[in-house]
């Protein structure tokens, strides 16, 4: 067990395990969070987990870890690590099942107390629109040739089927489709499971969930997002459903005999990988990014389903009903990218599991109104407290491969929660307070109850305290679709 | 032989023991299915042979769990009869089943993480985690 006594205190936000800590680790591991945080996640395995993520070929910088991290298997989950690209190695485990589970956030003009005596039939109508829940369909479904351009195109393809503007793709992490997948290494049953769900919530901790934006940190930012104190917000968080757990299934599977072929010896199995140079991980690259655009295609028709039930609710009633995209983010995803390391520019994977991209101003990868302000980061918080929008620093691109926090981050384990909360009581509670819940599944509601997760706040405040990101704005839940 | 549910923060994980390997896979299919709340509807069995070949036992038994998991998605189906036969790197589970009446959880995932078939005085033991 890793305890405080084996970590060098760098700040009261920073921390780090020496590479001298384990014979097997590659590089150190960088820790943002305050001691009080770090307590929290003591009793569980996510420090063990982030020195065996530090073990990986090709690794470069730190492995970083986030406040909000908690344990996951393989990677902790709030994990940043860099392989250097392309001899360096990419592991599955370290992306995550739900690859390129993400947040989408959508922002209205309209204004709180307006929409009140309209949020019970809102509520009503996303959970309608937006399935969710154990084993639903989608909106759409496709056969597997229209899939395999779903899978190639992301959200250009539900562009061209009129799911979505020129502005959504814009302000969608990569435009909403990463180039270089390939549908052909996707297996045929990640293709079954994935054709019939697109524009599906899912089940676990993802959610559509309205909020209205309760306070603002920095108004001119505010503005070039679009978010206006007292107005509603739309916050969709989903994945790759089963096509993404299917293709991260297949390929952990398929890279356990890899890592005997390229000699590479692990601490734990699902950490297996392959050099990015290597006909396997060539193969899950492309996979993996397949997924990554299904996943985008999923939010991108979730948004389009928010839509159609904000227009049905408010249009000729209220004016500003117009959802706008603010931006749409990854926090499951395997990316090449550029970043200095010792002064020097390199080509790196960047491996985010439960990690938000966070780039600073200027970056090219950013729509031009966001240049100034840097890259919405989007923090959702346990249901029924707040979530947060900040923007991505330059200090990002220095400390954390431009990246920032994900969420609040569990502390509580499901069956524990499960057994100490009732989902019926807490739902009740959350309707005490004004929040509309729609759930498919009360045992399910119980396991995302607040009191199983950290405090968002003190999450939020870790990372602008480290300065790898700054406040935006505060958002409020008013309204919970779950399934 | 028999199987409890042990603590992980964010997921899912299951202790399973049992005399033998082909009980060990019967009863880690078992408690899954009792971890997601499944239960079966009356109606015509549903019979299924399942044939694969991995390295070693954990990969069959990752193998195994994740066919039933898609059995489970894809096809509505829960198997509560297995007859598994374990041949080194070869296994082949002849299985039978019922639609599904309810599901409460959806298991998306069966991981690798720290998974070892471990010998004991008593047969065998395996820790799995499951990614919900």
């Amino acid at each position: 067990m890793i305890g405080i006594q084996n970590l060098t205190k760098i700040s009261d936000h920073e921390w780090e395990i020496p590479q001298s800590f384990r014979a097997d680790m590659r590089v150190p591991v960088r820790i943002f969070a305050t001691q009080r945080l770090l307590e929290q996640i003591m009793d569980d395995k996510s420090l063990e987990q982030a020195v065996n993520a530090a073990t990986l070929p090709g690794l470069v910088g730190n492995v970083v870890i986030m406040p909000d991290m908690h344990q996951g298997y393989g990677f902790p989950i709030g994990a940043v690590a860099a392989t250097e690209f392309p001899r360096g190695v990419i592991s599955p485990g370290g992306i995550g099942y739900d690859v390129n589970c993400g947040i989408r956030l959508l922002a209205s003009s309209i204004e709180l107390e307006a929409a009140l005596p309209h949020l019970d039939a809102l509520a009503t109508l996303l959970n309608k629109y937006c399935p969710s829940g154990v084993g639903v369909k989608g909106v759409v479904r496709v056969n597997v040739p229209e899939l395999e351009r779903v899978l190639r195109e992301g959200s250009r393809w539900a562009l061209k089927n009129g799911y979505a503007s020129e502005q959504d793709l814009a302000r969608t992490e990569e435009g909403g489709c990463l180039e270089g997948a390939y549908p052909a290494k996707v297996s045929d049953r990640a293709k079954q499971r994935g054709r019939q769900q697109i524009g599906s919530v899912g089940a676990g901790n993802h959610f559509v969930e309205v909020d209205v934006v309760e306070s603002i940190f920095d108004s001119e930012t505010a503005a070039v997002f679009g978010l206006r104190t007292g107005c509603l917000a739309v916050q969709i968080h989903c994945g790759s459903r089963g096509l993404g757990h299917q293709v991260c299934t297949d390929y952990v599977q398929s890279f356990q005999s890899a890592v005997q072929r390229y000699g590479i010896e692990l601490p734990d199995r699902e950490l297996v990988c392959a050099p990015m140079d290597s006909p396997e991980g060539q193969a899950y690259l492309g996979a993996m990014r397949a997924a990554a655009n299904f996943a985008f295609a999923n939010r991108q028709l979730l948004a389009h389903s928010a839509r159609r039930a904000f227009e049905e609710i408010f249009a000729g009633k209220l004016k500003g009903w117009e959802l706008r995209q603010v931006y749409d983010i990854a926090h499951n995803m395997g990316k090449i990218e550029t970043h200095e390391i010792d002064g020097q520019r390199i080509k790196v994977c960047v491996h985010r599991k439960g990690a938000t991209r966070a780039f600073g101003p200027g970056s090219p990868d950013l729509p031009p109104e966001y240049q100034s302000t840097g890259q919405p980061v989007l923090v959702p918080g346990s249901m029924g407290t707040a979530s947060w929008v900040l923007a991505g620093t330059e200090m990002s691109m220095a400390r954390s491969f431009g990246s920032c926090c994900h969420g609040a981050g569990r502390v509580m384990s499901r069956s524990k929660a499960k057994h100490e909360i009732r989902g019926d009581d807490l739902r009740r509670e959350l309707e005490g307070r004004g929040i509309k819940v729609r759930a498919g599944s009360m045992p399910g509601l119980a396991e995302e109850a607040p009191s199983a997760y950290k405090d968002v706040d003190a999450v939020v405040e870790t990372v602008t305290a480290a300065d790898i990101a700054r406040k935006v704005a505060r958002l409020r839940p008013v309204a919970v679709v779950k399934g | 032989m028999g199987f409890e549910e042990i603590v992980h923060t964010a997921d899912w994980a299951l202790r399973v023991w049992a005399d033998n390997l082909e009980g060990l896979f019967a009863e880690a299919a078992r408690g899954m299915y009792a971890l997601s709340g499944a239960n079966q509807a009356e109606g015509p069995k549903v019979k299924r042979t399942f044939e694969t070949q991995a390295q070693d036992a954990e990969s069959l038994l990752v193998a195994f769990l994740s066919e039933l998991v898609y059995a489970l998605e894809q096809e509505g189906v829960i198997f509560d009869e297995f007859d598994v036969q374990v041949e080194g790197t070869k296994l082949k589970v002849e299985m039978s089943g019922a639609p599904i009446l309810s599901l409460t959880k959806a298991i998306k995932a069966v991981t690798y993480h720290n998974l070892q078939v471990r010998p004991t005085a008593r047969g065998y033991e395996v820790e799995i985690v499951f990614d919900v």
